[in-house]
């Protein structure tokens, strides 16, 4: 993905650096749960701040980046992120990502993400029906992007996933695209794909690539105290 | 009107709950089972029948993953379905 494609203008815009702190905004659902987790790993990022946007309020307060964090958003009614992607605050965050904001999306946050149409493909049970949770490596294939460009390509991040619906799937035509398109940003490694997502994809961003979602859970991999801090380049690139 | 809207995975995309289905019944000693799959069913009373399959684009499948058909159980016991969504043979 070439670098010129870093949003350098709207809302989202790349600030000057150094010119002041980089505001995450975090949105709580009913039924979130990440959000507390992912509000502490955005601010273990020297040069950010972060705050909570409540999903009903249609406004994201001049944040320069919005995390959309796991949990379990309505109830998970009908479908996964079915409901939520209709709550207020994603009407500005779609406006948002068109802008070109950055908008990051966490397990549910993902699954959000795709419900809304704002990144390919959706999320389906896993296939072995079963709830998971384990610490996974990912390879990180395309370090070109905003959420990447801390890691090296081919990289491997240890973080963990924790999910019963974390199967990515999208038609084979879709897949051909996301792969020409670089826009496969997280590949589980060899023999670590969980759930039998497609071309053991654990994370995507749309073409435009200021918008990325993804099964593991970086936000729980930010402290050595739970073994691994690979999480954090995930923030910490943004910054 | 009474609609019933039923909901299914679409053909070609593996359903692990058919699967484990479809392999529990012999077990149970029904033989001759093939092709399982498990979906969900809504039921819902609209003022408008015509709003109900854009209420089905929109919210109630998600057409990249599902397929779905409606019917209308009270239209002299005829069931109709949705065009494209129709359901597989």
């Amino acid at each position: 993905m070439a670098g010129g494609r870093w949003p350098v203008s709207g809302r989202g815009a790349a600030r000057p650096a150094g010119l002041s702190l980089l505001r995450f905004g975090v949105v709580r659902f009913p039924g979130s749960c990440d959000e507390v987790d992912a509000l502490l790993a955005c601010e273990r990022v020297p040069s950010a701040e972060a705050q909570i946007l409540w999903h009903g309020d249609a406004d994201l307060h001049g944040v320069d980046a919005v995390v959309i964090p796991g949990g379990f958003s309505y109830g998970d009614y009908l479908r996964v992120g079915a409901i939520a992607r209709f709550s207020p605050v994603m009407g500005a965050v779609q406006d948002f990502a068109r802008d070109g904001g950055l908008v990051l999306g966490i397990c549910n946050g993902f699954q959000v993400l795709c419900e809304a149409g704002l990144l390919p493909g959706a999320l389906l049970p896993n296939v072995e029906l079963r709830f998971l949770c384990r610490q996974v490596n990912v390879e990180v294939a395309n370090a070109d992007t905003p959420f990447t460009r801390d890691c090296e390509a081919g990289e491997l991040l240890s973080i963990p996933v924790k999910h019963t619906t974390g199967r990515y799937y999208a038609p084979p035509g879709v897949l051909q695209s996301l792969d020409a398109h670089g826009q496969i940003v997280l590949t589980y490694a060899h023999d670590h794909n969980p759930n039998g997502s497609s071309n053991d994809i654990a994370g995507v961003c749309n073409e435009q690539g200021n918008v990325f979602g993804l099964m593991p859970h970086p936000e729980h991999a930010v402290d050595p105290l739970t073994g691994s801090t690979d999480g954090l380049k995930v923030f910490a690139s943004l910054a | 009107m009474r609609a019933r809207v039923l909901v299914r995975p679409k053909a070609g995309i593996l359903d692990p709950q058919g699967v484990a289905v479809q392999r529990a019944l012999p077990a149970l000693g029904f033989e001759g089972v093939a092709d399982v799959n498990v979906g969900r069913l809504i039921e819902l009373d609209v003022e408008d029948p015509s709003q109900l399959e854009a209420m089905c684009e929109k919210l109630l499948v998600n057409p990249l993953i599902e397929d779905y058909s409606i019917q209308w159980p009270e239209a002299d016991g005829r069931s109709q379905d949705a065009g494209p969504h129709a359901p597989r043979g």
